[in-house]
């Protein structure tokens, strides 16, 4: 069996009429009892996993999906990597995000297309010009490759869009990180799967997590749509549904669950080679390697757990579009989806110990937790694994809510939340 | 587009409606000494139901705030209730 992938098993199977690769993971029956159970297999479930097994040498894992894996936001999202962040705690753990995104595809031996490309956000006015300066130089003092660039500049990059004097919101310059991009959705939950799969961890599909199971005020494990599964510790990372889940543990979060839409036009010749992203229109897109625009937007405003979006929205979305480049006025559409996001009052994720001796939480990331995905599980499995926090999470932790240390990166992320 | 119904207008255009806050929470106490923790509870935790949902929305256009039910899945109105009192 075939299970590395390179150049010379891809000319072996090529050879050999592709009949020898092996499964990507396994799908084995779920055990009795594990060191950890992590629920949700989307991006931040999976990473953890195979950070615990790699990082921390806990193999007995499991992690327990009610679909099936990178079905959630992970598989839905527009796959946006960057880490212009305002405040130095997300900007030390969207850093390391990102770091750890450039390795990746080489330590998962999985390609997850990373691709730096940069973006642009976009700034309107003269005042606006002077929020991104403020913001340049903040993500500079962080360490991030921030630049703040005119409107020359940005016309160089993206010639696409509109620099007509007439325009709703006039392009006067952008604040440019080089080292952002995109990246393959769908591959960094399989290959975070394959890579926790082989390294021992269980993956298993179709079963839900109804209840917790609990002794002496502690969790110690789940009951499943397949029956009870004990655990050493519990680590939830179910985004839009850490609510739902919370309340069977009996606590409650600082979270909103929204939908949140995305859409695909037809493939077309390159246009654009960056991401651009414009907070006053409340629209951003990219293209994809197939030849797509990826676009998307701003929340549906309606608390939600629907995974479809209201019409204002994407009127709203797309007429944006259609005034940053006029000249995709005609441009058809192929595919449009939502997911569901777990929003927090200071859009910054929530992660730490839940409350609730036994069972960890990893969520509150919201329209922006993708790019996060690398740093969500190294950050998630140092937790698991040593019952404390990793220097870098700390600021993370819900305590934060009472201590009134709010991380508010609602204004500076550039999503409109 | 969705339709929503307002108490005083009756059925417009979702865009018109702005979501408010979920129902069910108390203002703690603000004559006696309020720890951190139930400030924080007050201000930052939600039910976040998923199912039926009991919300406070308000109608802009007349300024109506009203209680609306929900299906958080279905998108569904299963009824409103108005928050005004008649004068006396
Ligand atoms: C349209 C859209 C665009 C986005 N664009 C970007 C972007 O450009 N850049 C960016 O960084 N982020 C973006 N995001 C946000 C990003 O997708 C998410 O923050 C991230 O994928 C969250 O990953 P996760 O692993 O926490 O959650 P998910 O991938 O949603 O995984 C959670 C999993 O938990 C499972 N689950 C839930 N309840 C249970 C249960 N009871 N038992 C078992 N399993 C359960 C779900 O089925 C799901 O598979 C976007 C999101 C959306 C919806
Ligand atoms: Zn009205």
């Amino acid at each position: 069996m075939t299970t590395k992938y390179s150049a010379i098993s891809l000319l072996r199977e090529g050879l050999r009429g592709q009949s020898g690769w092996s499964k990507a993971w396994r799908s084995p029956k779920p055990g009795a009892a594990y060191d950890v159970v992590i629920i949700g297999a989307g991006g931040h479930g999976l990473a953890t996993a195979y950070y615990l097994a790699r990082n921390h040498g806990i193999t007995n894992v499991a992690v327990i999906e009610k679909g099936w894996l990178g079905g959630g936001n992970t598989g839905r999202n527009t796959t946006v990597i960057r880490s212009n962040y305002y405040y130095p705690e997300s900007s030390a753990l969207y850093g390391l995000s990102v770091k750890l995104y450039e390795g990746l595809s080489k330590e998962l031996n999985y390609n997850v297309m990373f691709s730096q490309r940069g973006m642009l956000v976009l700034a309107h006015s003269e005042p606006e010009m002077e929020m991104a300066a403020r913001n340049v130089n903040a993500m500079q003092l962080n360490g991030a490759d921030a630049i703040l660039m005119d409107a020359a500049d940005v016309r160089k990059k993206a010639p696409l869009l509109n620099y007509s004097k007439d325009a709703r919101f006039p392009i006067h310059g952008a604040v440019w990180q080089g080292s952002a991009g995109t990246g393959r959705h769908d591959a960094v939950a399989w290959g975070y799967a394959r890579a926790a799969s082989a390294l021992g961890v269980d993956i298993i599909q179709n079963c839900e997590v109804t209840e917790f199971i609990r002794e002496a005020g502690r969790i110690t494990g789940v009951e499943t749509t397949l029956g009870p599964i004990r655990a050493g510790a519990v680590g939830a990372a179910v985004a839009g549904h850490s609510s739902v889940l919370a309340r069977l543990a009996g606590f409650k979060l600082p979270i909103t669950s929204y939908s949140l839409q995305a859409f695909v036009t037809e493939a077309m010749k390159p246009v654009i080679d960056t991401v651009a992203f414009s907070p006053a229109y409340g629209t951003y897109f990219s293209q994809s390697d197939k030849g797509g625009l990826v676009i998307g937007g701003g929340l549906d405003r309606v608390p939600s757990y629907g995974q479809k979006g209201n019409l204002p929205v994407q009127e709203a979305v797309l007429a944006g579009l259609v005034e940053m480049a006029p000249v995709l006025a005609k441009v058809k559409l192929l595919r449009h989806w939502a997911g569901i996001v777990d929003v927090t009052p200071d859009s910054s994720p929530v992660i730490g110990p839940s409350g609730i001796e036994g069972l960890y939480v990893n969520c509150g990331w919201g329209t922006g937790g993708f790019k996060a995905i690398p740093a969500g599980g190294y950050l998630f499995a140092h937790l698991l694994a040593n019952g404390t926090h990793h220097e870098i999470s700390r600021p993370f932790d819900i305590d934060r809510f009472v201590t009134g240390r709010l991380i508010d990166e609602g204004a500076a992320s550039g999503i409109a939340h | 587009m969705q339709v929503l119904p307002c108490p005083f207008c009756g059925p417009r255009s979702e865009g018109e409606f702005h979501f408010a806050a979920e129902t069910g929470k108390t203002r703690p106490d603000t004559t006696r000494d309020v720890s951190a923790e139930k400030w924080a509870a007050y201000l930052f935790d939600q039910t976040n139901e998923k199912g039926v949902t009991r919300e406070i929305w308000i109608h802009l256009p007349c300024a109506e705030v009203f209680v609306m039910s929900r299906d958080s899945v279905t998108m569904d109105v299963l009824g409103t209730e108005t928050l005004r009192k008649l004068p006396t």
